[in-house]
């Protein structure tokens, strides 16, 4: 089948899609936007968490019809804008929540961070300033098997402290 | 395998009439899973996400009318005030962006004897509104829609519209054994209302038997002994008595998530726990904690 959406604000049509394929495989495979990992295809990882219509989502539990006529932010799409704000996908700057973790030292594989980056994301613009309790809240859902988490709560802090100094 | 997209209820009842094999998918979280694991390969798939008014909920005659598609992220933001035990229920449910697809509707639909929404569902009297369109409406009390485990009173030709529930007059709580915080499957679950108007419990026990179930004499025996009229102390031999009687009612069974032995337990402590938070509200005028 043919599916028709909005991915990182660019309309998009894809062909031959399965009707039984995810999202996430469309990303991948059909579409060349690899940020969006694969590691679980059952929703406990969160490696694949894309914003869906502006709500965050594990994209291999959506099925690829599913995303017809509505609009996919990726982790490539939160590259950083020109002032600094997140920017749109083919943009080579960091967004503010991408630097964090680079600065933070919490990407070590690499593997879980997309989805971590976006769900950091989606809390940062619904609670600027979080406790500790509430980002491992919004961050339970995205597992990581290599920095212990810690590094990766300095991140959120740091991206929540830029974001702040930056408004 | 066919994708199938109606846009309007009306639409989706007849497709659904047409092709009784076309499995319904809305939040896709239960659906996705066995179909990325090839454990299943329904003829088709029969997108409800376009059929907008199943994410709505409203106030009909004083009650609740929460349609199939809501997520539990809305139950948690919107209806914690009405329907407590629910949106508690609610938050337990997988992460963040589960809670975001994943739908109650869904949840029926699944009819796990884990599902988090059976319990409240069961203790809150709800009523399942389903419909087809060869014989229209069917409102099925929630105690009478699990039948087995995983199989629920909906007919193939048949799609879930809404729960209907009318909002909390008392104190409701909701409680769940799992091994963390986030992303489990309960071992076991245990939900409780008042209804001190009509000086009614409700109860619900979740993955403690092949289907969600009431804990009926348990609910008699609260309701006889509860002082309704001062709102006075809760005796401890009754809660005590009221968790022996939840455990009774459980038929669990051994699995990798833990013995029979441990469910029966931790069930009658639940009921025991929750029952006095929820006594303790009462008495102090509360109607239950809201989800925060
Ligand atoms: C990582 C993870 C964690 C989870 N954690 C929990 C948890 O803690 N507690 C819990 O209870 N569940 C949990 N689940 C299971 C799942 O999220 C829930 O059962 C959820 O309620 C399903 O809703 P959905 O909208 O995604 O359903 P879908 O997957 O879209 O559908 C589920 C079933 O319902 C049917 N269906 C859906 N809508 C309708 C309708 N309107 N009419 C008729 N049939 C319909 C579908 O055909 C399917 O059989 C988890 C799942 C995952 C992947
Ligand atoms: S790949 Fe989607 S949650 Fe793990
Ligand atoms: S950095 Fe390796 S899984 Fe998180």
């Amino acid at each position: 089948m043919r599916v028709t959406f909005t991915v990182n604000g660019s309309e998009e049509t894809v062909d031959n899609v399965w009707e039984g394929e995810s999202l996430l495989y469309v990303l991948r495979e059909r579409m060349g936007l690899p940020g969006s990992k694969n590691a679980c295809e059952q929703g406990e990882c969160g490696s694949c968490t894309v914003y869906l219509d502006g709500v965050t989502a594990c994209s291999c539990l959506v099925a690829a019809g599913q995303a017809e006529g509505r609009e996919v932010r990726t982790v490539e799409g939160l590259a950083g804008g020109p002032d600094g704000s997140d920017g749109l996908a083919g943009d080579q700057r960091l967004g503010p929540v991408q630097e964090a973790f680079v600065e933070a030292g919490a990407v070590q594989c690499g593997f879980c961070t997309p989805g971590l980056i976006v769900q950091a994301h989606a809390l940062l613009e619904r609670v600027p300033d979080p406790a500790d309790a509430e980002i491992r809240e919004a961050l339970a859902g995205n597992l990581c098997r290599c920095t212990g988490y810690e590094k990766i709560l300095d991140a959120v802090r740091l991206a929540a402290r830029r974001k702040a100094a930056a408004e | 395998m066919d994708f199938l997209r109606p846009t309007t209820w009306a639409d989706a009842l007849a497709a659904k009439a047409d092709r009784p094999g076309a499995l319904p998918v809305q939040g896709g979280t239960d659906v996705m899973v066995e179909i990325n694991f090839a454990a299943r390969r329904p003829e088709a798939l029969l997108d409800l996400n376009p059929v907008r008014e199943l994410a709505g909920w409203d106030v009909v005659d004083g009650r609740l009318r929460v349609g199939a598609g809501v997520p539990y992220a809305r139950v948690i933001d919107e209806l914690g005030g009405p329907l407590p035990g629910l949106a508690q229920a609610s938050r337990t449910v997988g992460s963040p962006q589960i809670r975001n697809r994943g739908s109650v509707g869904g949840n029926l639909g699944a009819a796990s004897p884990a599902g988090d929404a059976h319990p409240p569902l069961l203790a809150g009297d709800a009523v399942i509104e389903v419909e087809s369109a060869a014989r229209g409406v069917r409102m099925i009390p929630a105690a009478g829609f699990y039948l087995g485990v995983k199989r629920s009173a909906l007919e193939p030709d048949e799609l879930i519209r809404a729960f209907w529930a009318a909002p909390a007059t008392g104190p409701q709580y909701f409680s769940k054994v799992g091994t963390r915080n986030a992303m489990v499957i309960a071992v076991c679950s245990f939900a409780i209302a008042l209804h001190p108007a009509e000086r009614r419990v409700g109860t619900g026990l979740g993955s403690a038997a092949p289907t969600p179930r009431r804990a009926t004499a348990a609910e008699e025996f609260l309701a006889g002994e509860l002082d309704w009229e001062r709102r006075g102390p809760l005796a401890d031999s009754a809660a005590r008595r009221f968790g022996e009687l939840v455990r009774e009612a459980a038929a669990p069974i051994d699995d990798v998530r833990g013995t029979a032995g441990y469910r029966a337990h931790a069930l009658s402590v639940m009921a025991r726990r929750t029952l006095t938070w929820a006594w303790n509200d009462h008495r102090a005028g509360a109607t239950g904690r809201e989800a925060p």
